[in-house]
C-alpha cells in the first residue's frame, strides 16, 4: 500500500516535472525593466504584452480595436479627448481593485517627463498636461492639449498599472504576471489567478498556467531546441531556417504572409556628408535613384534570397496593411530599360560596359550593410550583378552594427546603406519619425532645418494633415499622396516584405499566428497544450 | 649531412604545388567566371557545366573553390611573411640587446597578445575606405591580419635569440673584438633561421583560418570575390550539406592544405640546418 502511495506521487511529480502546462519560447535578449510604461525594445514589449491589461487591444489576426479594461469608448474634440466606460469586477493581480483612479494614475506616470518613455511620444500632440478625470470609479475622461492621431489605437500600448497596489508595477492586469527572473537565463511568467477574461463555456482564462521565456541569442540552438521539444514555439524564423524546418517538421512551420517589416536602401542625401560633389549630385537626382529602383529584380530576391518567403514591395505600406495600402503602386519592374531610360534621362551614358555621368565620372559607389546577416549579404550579390547591366560597380561593405550606426546617424560617411527596417504599427502617425523632414529617423538627410526640396515639404504638409485629421478617409488620402510622392522620388528604395514565419509545436492548439507582433503569442490566453486538461477553474 | 628525401615532405609540397598551380591557372580551368549568377540554376547539383553544382545564387562552385584557393593560398603566406618579419625585427631586437630594451619589449608584447584583437581588427576594417575593390579590400584584410598577428613569434623569436645570445659561441666571438653588426649578420641570423622559418610556416595555416573566421562572421573577404571563409559560411546550413556533400569542397581542401603545411613545418622542424 505504501509502495503503490509512492508510485502515484512519484508519478504526479513527473507529470508536474514535464511541465504539461507551460509554454516555452525564446527572447533574443534580457527585458531591461519589467515596468511596462518603459517596455521599449522585443523582450520587454512581448513581457508587458504578456502580463499587461490595456483599456484597448489591436486584435493582431483581425487587425480591429478590441475593447479590453474600457467595455466602450468615444473619442471626441477632434482627437483631444477619449472617454472610457470601465469593466467592471477586475482585480489586479494581488487583488487589488481596478477603478478609474488606476487609470489616472497610468496617465500621470506615463505623462511624466522625467520617465522618458517611448509609449508617451505618439500621445504628446501639442505643448501643454494631459488630464485624466474621473466621473465615477468606472468612467474615465482623458483629454490631451492637442488632437492625437489614431487615439484609441495608441492605448494599446499602454499598460494600466495599479494606483493603490503596494505592489506597484508588478501587480498586472493581463493573463500572466512575473512569476521569477534569472538574468540571462529565463523569465517565468504565472497564471494571474485574478484575470477577468473567460472562454465561451465560462473557463477562466488563461488555460497555460505558465510561460518561461528563454533568453537565446543563437538561432540555431533555439532550432534545435524546437526540434528536441524542448521548445514550443519559435517567432520570426529566417527563411533558410524555416525551409529545414518544414522539410523535417512540416506541421510545425506556419508561414503568416507579409509581414510590415521593410527591407530598404537609402542613399546618403546630408549636404554636410563627406561625398564628392558628382556624387552627392547623383545621390540628389530622383532620376538616379528611380533607375537603381528599376534596376533591382525584387522578384530574383523573394526568390532566391527569401525561397518565396517574402513579397516584393512597392512602397512604406506592405500589402499586410490592409486599410492603409496604396493600391495604385506597384513594384520596380526591374526592367534595365527603363533603368537606362531613366539614367539617360538624368544626363547619365553608357560608355563601353561602363555607366558614366554628364562629367564622366564612372559610375562607382558603395553599399553598406550589417555584418552577420546572410540575408542582406545575399541580397547585395544580387543587387551588384543587376547594376552591374546597368555598367554601375557597386562596391559591397559588411561593417559590425556599431559602425554602420555610426556612420548613418553621426558621420554620415556612407553612400548607401541596405537596412531592415521592423514595422510593430498598422498607422501612418507611427511613421511620422520617419517622413517629416525634420525628424531625426528621416534617415537620407535626418534633422533638416527646413524641408531640402520641394516633394519633402510636400510630404511634411500631407503627413501633418494626415496626424491632425480624426477622419480615417481623409487620413488614408493623404497618406496616399505621400505614398505617392515617396514613389516618384524613391528616397527609400522599398524592395521587399519579409513573410512573418513562425514555428509552432503541433501541441500547441488555439494558435493562430499572425503577422502583427507578438505573432504567435497575441491569444496567449487561449492557447493550450495537448494532453493539458483544461481544469474546472 | 644532406637532408634525406622525406615521402611525406614530398607529398605535401606536390599537393601544394598542385593547388597553387590550380588556383593561378583558375581563369583556364573554370569554365565560368566566379561572380557570374546563374539565377535559374541556384543550389543545382554537380553537372558536366557546374563540376561542384552551383551555389544559393547560381554562382559555379568549382570556379569559387579555385579562385578562393588562390585568395587564400597567396595572401596567407605573404601576410605570414609579414608578421615574421615584424616578428624577427622586433623579438630579434628585443633578444639581442637586451636589459631596457628587452623589459619593455616583453611588456609590449604582452600588452599587444592581451588585446581583444577580433575587435580590433573590427575596428581598423570599420575606418577602412568604402570604395575600395574587392581584391583591395582582401589584400587590406590579410595585411591587417599580418601586421596584428606578430606578437606570439615576436615572444618566441626574442626568447630563441636571448639563447643565442648567451651561447658560447657568441660569447667567444664578442670576446674576439667581432662588430655588432657582423655578430648580428654572421651569426645570429644564421641560427635564428630555423625558428623564423618554422614561426612563417605556422602563420600560414592561422592566417587561412583567421580569414576563414572573418568570413564566418561576414567580415572576411567582400562579394563577389571568393574565399575560403566565404565559402565555408555555407557550411553552416548543416541539413543542405547532408543533402549536398559537395558543399564540403572547401573544407576539405583547406584540411588538406593545412594539413600539408604542417607536415612541411615538421620535417622543417625536424630536418638538421
Amino acid at each position: 500500500m505504501l509502495m503503490r502511495g509512492v508510485i502515484v506521487l512519484l508519478w504526479c511529480g513527473a507529470w508536474a516535472a514535464s511541465g504539461a502546462s507551460e509554454l516555452r519560447f525564446c527572447l533574443r535578449i534580457d527585458p531591461k525593466t519589467f515596468n511596462p510604461l518603459l517596455a521599449e525594445d522585443e523582450s520587454e514589449t512581448t513581457v508587458r504584452y504578456l502580463t499587461g491589461g490595456v483599456l484597448i487591444r489591436l486584435n493582431r489576426y483581425t487587425q480591429e480595436l478590441e475593447g479590453e479594461l474600457a467595455t466602450q469608448w468615444k473619442v471626441s474634440e477632434n482627437g483631444r479627448r477619449i472617454d472610457f466606460e470601465l469593466r467592471h469586477g477586475v482585480r489586479f493581480s494581488d487583488g487589488a481593485p481596478f477603478t478609474c483612479q488606476d487609470v489616472a494614475h497610468t496617465m500621470q506616470q506615463l505623462m511624466d517627463p522625467a520617465l522618458h518613455t517611448p509609449v508617451a511620444d505618439p500621445l504628446r500632440s501639442a505643448p501643454g498636461d494631459v488630464e485624466t478625470k474621473c466621473a465615477g470609479p468606472f468612467t474615465a475622461t482623458v483629454r490631451f492639449p492637442g488632437p492625437v492621431a489614431n487615439l484609441a489605437a495608441q492605448f494599446d500600448q499602454v499598460a494600466i498599472i495599479s494606483a493603490t497596489s503596494p505592489h506597484k508595477e508588478s501587480a498586472v492586469l493581463g493573463p500572466f504576471e512575473l512569476g521569477e527572473y534569472k538574468p540571462g537565463a529565463y523569465v517565468l511568467l504565472r497564471r494571474n489567478p485574478n484575470y477577468w477574461k473567460r472562454d465561451a463555456n465560462g473557463h477562466a482564462l488563461p488555460y497555460l498556467d505558465s510561460l518561461r521565456l528563454e533568453i537565446q541569442q543563437n538561432r540555431e540552438l533555439e532550432l534545435l531546441r524546437f526540434r528536441r521539444g524542448e521548445l514550443d514555439i519559435i517567432n520570426k524564423l529566417d527563411p533558410e531556417m524555416y525551409d529545414r524546418l518544414s522539410a523535417e517538421m512540416p506541421r510545425a512551420v506556419v508561414d503568416a504572409g507579409p509581414s510590415l517589416d521593410w527591407e530598404t536602401i537609402f542613399f546618403n542625401q546630408v549636404d554636410s556628408a563627406p561625398l564628392p560633389e558628382y556624387k552627392r549630385r547623383w545621390f540628389h537626382s530622383g532620376d538616379f535613384r528611380r533607375a537603381i529602383s528599376e534596376g533591382i529584380r525584387r522578384d530574383d530576391i523573394v526568390r532566391i534570397v527569401y525561397h518565396g518567403h517574402a513579397h516584393a514591395a512597392a512602397g512604406p505600406v506592405s500589402v499586410a496593411n490592409r486599410f492603409w495600402l496604396n493600391p495604385a503602386l506597384k513594384p520596380a519592374s526591374g526592367s534595365e530599360g527603363t533603368a537606362m531610360s531613366l539614367l539617360e534621362h538624368g544626363g547619365f551614358r553608357r560608355v563601353g560596359t561602363t555607366l558614366v555621368d554628364g562629367a564622366g565620372h564612372k559610375v562607382e559607389f558603395s553599399m553598406i550593410t550589417n555584418a552577420g546577416n546572410k540575408l542582406h549579404e545575399r541580397m547585395l550579390a544580387l543587387i551588384q550583378q543587376d547594376l552591374a547591366r546597368l555598367g554601375i560597380q557597386l562596391n559591397v561593405v559588411v561593417l559590425d552594427f556599431p559602425s554602420l550606426i555610426e556612420r548613418i546617424s553621426r558621420t554620415f560617411n556612407y553612400e548607401a546603406v541596405l537596412m531592415a527596417w521592423a514595422n510593430i504599427d498598422l498607422d501612418p502617425s507611427q511613421q511620422m519619425n520617419i517622413w517629416l523632414s525634420s525628424a531625426a529617423n528621416h534617415q537620407w538627410n535626418p534633422n533638416e532645418k527646413t524641408a531640402a526640396t520641394p516633394w519633402e515639404a510636400e510630404i511634411d504638409k500631407l503627413m501633418r494633415a494626415q496626424n491632425a485629421s480624426q477622419d480615417p478617409k481623409k487620413r488614408k488620402a493623404y497618406f496616399d499622396q505621400v505614398q505617392q510622392i515617396v514613389a516618384d522620388q524613391a528616397p527609400m528604395l522599398f524592395l521587399v516584405n519579409p513573410n512573418a514565419l513562425a514555428a509552432v509545436s503541433p501541441s500547441v492548439k488555439n494558435a493562430a499566428p499572425a503577422v502583427l507582433s507578438p505573432q504567435i503569442i497575441w491569444n496567449a490566453d487561449r492557447l493550450q497544450l495537448g494532453g493539458t486538461l483544461v481544469s474546472e477553474r | 649531412m644532406s637532408r634525406g628525401i622525406n615521402p611525406m615532405r614530398t607529398i605535401a609540397l606536390a599537393v601544394l604545388a598542385i593547388a597553387m598551380a590550380a588556383s593561378l591557372g583558375a581563369g583556364l580551368l573554370a569554365r565560368h567566371s566566379y561572380a557570374e549568377q546563374f539565377r535559374d540554376a541556384i543550389s543545382a547539383p554537380p553537372s558536366a557545366q557546374f563540376w561542384l553544382g552551383t551555389d544559393e545564387l547560381g554562382r559555379d562552385r568549382f570556379a569559387r573553390l579555385l579562385y578562393g584557393t588562390r585568395v587564400s593560398l597567396v595572401l596567407a603566406p605573404c601576410a605570414a611573411l609579414l608578421s615574421t618579419l615584424i616578428a624577427g625585427l622586433i623579438g630579434g631586437a628585443a633578444g639581442y640587446l637586451g636589459g631596457r630594451w628587452e623589459r619593455i619589449v616583453t611588456a609590449g608584447v604582452d600588452l599587444f597578445l592581451s588585446l581583444p584583437w577580433l575587435f580590433l581588427l573590427l575596428a581598423v576594417r570599420a575606418l577602412l575606405p568604402l570604395n575600395a575593390s574587392p581584391v583591395t579590400s582582401v589584400a587590406i584584410t590579410f595585411l591587417l591580419l599580418g601586421c596584428l598577428g606578430w606578437a606570439a613569434p615576436a615572444r618566441i623569436i626574442r626568447a630563441g635569440t636571448r639563447t643565442l645570445v648567451n651561447s658560447d659561441y657568441l660569447v667567444q666571438a664578442s670576446a674576439n673584438g667581432i662588430s655588432r653588426w657582423r655578430l648580428f649578420w654572421r651569426h645570429l641570423l644564421p641560427n635564428l633561421r630555423p625558428i623564423l622559418l618554422a614561426q612563417f610556416w605556422l602563420s600560414v595555416p592561422l592566417f587561412i583560418l583567421s580569414e576563414a573566421n572573418l568570413g564566418l562572421l561576414g567580415l572576411g573577404v567582400s562579394e563577389p570575390l571568393p574565399s575560403w571563409g566565404a565559402m565555408l559560411r555555407e557550411l553552416e546550413n548543416y541539413s543542405a550539406v547532408l543533402k549536398n556533400p559537395w558543399m564540403l569542397a572547401p573544407a576539405v581542401l583547406l584540411v588538406v592544405i593545412v594539413s600539408c603545411l604542417q607536415l612541411l613545418l615538421r620535417t622543417e622542424e625536424g630536418a638538421p640546418c
